[in-house]
């Protein structure tokens, strides 16, 4: 009982555990700032470190933690406690945890207090430290910011643990032993925090411009002494600053990060010297370094500028651009580091030069081409002074356009493959029509034939793309089409100025892309030719009849 | 008096070992040093202050708190370290255990040298896991996070119990029981020591063991 205690170590005792409760207010209320907590070690005894441990006291925090002790000290019965809560930038609330220091009536009369008391105290505030950053209220609070802030409200009396919802838990934090009785301290928290903050973070978005006054008001009756965990670090240290005794909200000044929970990689890096844009493109940096094929993009705009700008000569030469067009990019482009947001994007555009060289060099020849072949004399001029394998032939071609039968077919021929339509889509002037059909589908051919060489399975593929076309016509072209790429499968390489080829290629495509009907199949107006061709069925059957016993020879030699 | 000897256990990625071990060893240690002790006349001491701060680890979603003391940190980083690399040279066994042992001098009369008489140890085995992809990187981060949370319940659990602790020296005994070398906090004398187990499953100490125990048995 008291007799037993000296009056000086009565009122040590009081005077620890008067200090203990504004420390251990003062602990977790700064755990839960949403900053990391740092103080300096000191050899030299100030005096007025309590318990031999540098914590700040920041002045509202102790005005509101004398308030609800209101002069009064924990003991048996009275128990302080600190309530740690969330609030939504909308207005929402829950409950995080509760901090409790209570006292049982377990007393250890032998103690000692000026010694062994303070020394267990001292112990008990560096375990509060540990458990602080331990609890899942933690990682909420250094992520509070635009959605929500962390608030605390300090009360006294009986503990209040309705508010953690079902099946929140307990964590003692350690007790010491006193003659008066045994002091405790432990926290209550709630346990379904992961589904609640996911959820408050997919219902809100981040606020823009948040408004001072938005904290100010009171919404909640029962949430009465809630206040803002916050601080402003710079010049309040004399207690002149905390606002007086109403229970206005404070507003988070200080920078907070917003990140929310699902990208922790970002989040943790955000603490690190900053980076321009690094926080947002860490991970996919990251993933460009360790594997730049996976952030390949189809190949849209890698290629063009990558290719040099002196014209070829002659097919060949062209070919050999191309080629070239892997071997140079990644040398160009990946010196850099991965780190940065530019970086990030050659990175990928290089690995795309490197992995999806064909449909590049496909555009870029075809870009390439688009002017050349814009349907105005002026222009149709000047290519041949590009040039390129078929400025020689172009203005004659065109000369001859309103002759020709193959410049104007009687039908123009729908996009034989896939990859021919959205190669006519890159076209940017179309008023010569077929003219540039032809070379287009030229072009494409040699580029074809230039891949087939390294790969065969491009022929089957291109060979399905064509006869998937359903109409006949297309059949036709495909036909043709199929008919160049063999021929020119067998004849390596395609297209060079010496080759043995009686004709110019494009003559030669465009001779065969629009042959002339099959007889069987040209649609007669006339309905006279067909009964003129029923008639002269039986005359047929007869000769193959007399000439039966050839026929049959002729089987035999086969098999 | 027995040695007081407690076991903690983690399972963690290659990486994350550093981070983790001096998670647990400084929160161990933030609870076993005080301020400088500065002796005044009559025996009395004062005791100067602890600073503490937060530190976030890179490679486990974990904050830990540790005194503020360059010193401490960087001998606790270099026996880390070395336990790390004894780790990954051991093989891809990936096992080991690192000792945290807080221990008192007791000076003995010449010839004999001072004897060391551990009061508590701490022992932290490691698993070392190999991960596939990014995703179960991802999970182990913060699966190894909450894991090292429950440690530190573990190791407070055990600090509140007020078992034996040495009785607060005179000046003349404070190197015997407390770590003065450094000039900012003031540890209990500690020693930190590893050993890696084999792929066997049996450290190099208890196969000893067992061969001296089988000798005397005989």
């Amino acid at each position: 009982m008291d007799n037993d205690l000296s009056p000086q170590d009565k009122k040590d005792l009081d005077k620890f555990i008067k200090f203990f409760a504004l420390k251990t207010v003062q602990v977790i209320v700064q755990a839960r700032l949403g900053e990391k907590i740092c103080s300096s070690s000191s050899s030299s005894p100030t005096g007025s470190d309590w318990f031999n441990l540098a914590i700040k006291d920041i002045p509202e925090v102790t005005h509101e933690a004398k308030k609800a002790l209101a002069g009064q000290l924990p003991g048996i019965g009275r128990s302080m406690c600190v309530e740690i809560s969330l609030k939504t930038s909308e207005g929402d609330s829950m409950e995080l945890e509760t901090w409790c220091l209570e006292m049982n009536e377990k007393c250890d009369k032998d103690i000692k207090v000026s010694y062994t008391v303070y020394n267990r105290l001292s112990l008990l505030l560096k375990s509060l430290l540990a458990i602080t950053r331990v609890t899942p209220a933690y990682k909420l609070s250094r992520k509070q910011g635009h959605d929500y802030v962390i608030l605390y409200r300090i009360y006294f009396g009986e503990v209040q643990l309705a508010g953690l919802g079902e099946g929140f838990q307990t964590v003692r934090v350690g007790l010491v032993g006193t003659p008066t009785g045994t002091i405790t301290l432990s926290c209550a928290y709630r346990t379904n925090l992961a589904f609640m903050s996911t959820r408050q973070f997919e219902r809100t978005g981040p606020i823009m411009g948040i408004i001072i006054d938005h904290f100010v008001e009171r919404p909640f009756p029962n949430t009465g002494h809630m206040h803002a965990c916050d601080y402003r670090a710079t010049g309040e240290e004399d207690g002149v600053g905390y606002p007086g005794v109403e229970d206005s909200q404070e507003v988070c000044t200080t920078s907070f990060s917003t990140s929310p929970p699902t990208q922790l990689c970002s989040s943790r890096l955000s603490y690190q010297p900053p980076m321009p844009g690094a926080a947002d493109l860490c991970y996919p940096a990251a993933l460009n370094s360790t594997n730049p094929h996976q952030m390949v993009l189809p190949g849209k705009e890698g290629g063009v500028p990558l290719m040099p700008p002196q014209p070829c000569h002659g097919t060949q030469a062209e070919h050999g651009r191309v080629s070239s067009c892997p071997p140079a990019d990644p040398g160009h482009h990946l010196s850099g580091s991965p780190s940065t947001g530019e970086d990030a994007e050659t990175l990928s555009r290089s690995g795309e030069a490197k992995t999806a060289c064909r449909p590049e060099a496909l555009e870029t020849t075809f870009t390439r081409k688009v002017g050349a072949f814009v349907n105005k004399p002026s222009t149709q001029v000047t290519t041949t002074g590009l040039d390129l394998p078929f400025a020689a032939f172009a203005p004659r071609a065109l000369n001859s356009e309103e002759n020709d039968p193959m410049v104007h077919p009687p039908e123009s021929p729908t996009t034989a493959s896939p990859l021919h339509g959205s190669l006519h889509s890159q076209d940017s002037v179309d008023s010569a029509g077929q003219t540039q059909d032809d070379f287009v589908m030229v072009d494409f051919v040699r580029i074809l034939l230039f891949h087939l060489q390294r790969s065969p399975y491009i022929l089957s593929l291109c060979v399905l793309c064509l006869f998937t076309s359903p109409s006949i016509m297309e059949l036709q072209t495909s036909y043709s089409t199929v008919k160049i790429l063999l021929f020119f499968l067998l004849q390596k390489p395609a297209f060079s100025k010496d080759d043995l080829l009686p004709m110019d290629l494009g003559t030669f495509y465009r001779e065969f892309q629009n042959p002339p009907q099959l007889s069987s199949l040209s649609i007669d107006v006339s309905a006279q030719s067909m009964a003129e061709d029923l008639d002269s069925l039986p005359e047929k059957l007869a000769i193959y009849e007399k000439n039966i016993d050839e026929f049959d020879a002729f089987v035999d030699t086969l098999q | 008096m027995n040695c007081r000897s407690e076991v903690l256990e983690v399972s963690v990625e290659g990486r994350q070992v550093d981070e983790a071990m001096l998670a647990l060893l400084h929160t161990i240690l933030l609870h076993r040093s005080t301020g400088k002790f500065h002796y005044k006349k009559e025996g009395t001491y004062s005791i100067g202050t602890v600073g503490t701060q937060d530190i976030d680890c890179d490679f486990i979603d974990f904050t830990f708190v540790r005194v503020s003391s360059e010193e401490l940190d960087r001998a606790i980083r270099k026996a880390v370290g070395e336990f790390k690399e004894a780790l990954s040279n051991s093989g891809s066994d990936g096992m080991g255990q690192i000792s945290l042992e807080f221990y008192q001098k007791k000076k003995s009369r010449w010839p004999f040298s001072d004897e060391c008489i551990p009061w508590e140890v701490w022992s932290i085995k490691v698993n070392v896991v190999n991960l596939a992809n990014e995703q179960e990187r991802q999970i182990c981060r913060e699966k190894v996070g909450e894991k090292l949370g429950e440690k530190v319940i573990n190791i407070v659990e055990v600090i509140s119990r007020h078992e034996y602790l040495p009785k607060m020296p005179t000046q003349s005994e404070v190197d015997n029981v407390f770590d003065t070398s450094l000039k900012d906090v003031q540890p209990y004398l500690y020693k930190i020591t590893y050993q890696i187990t084999d792929s066997l499953g049996t450290s190099v100490s208890t196969t000893m063991r067992r061969l001296i125990k089988d000798t005397l048995a005989l």
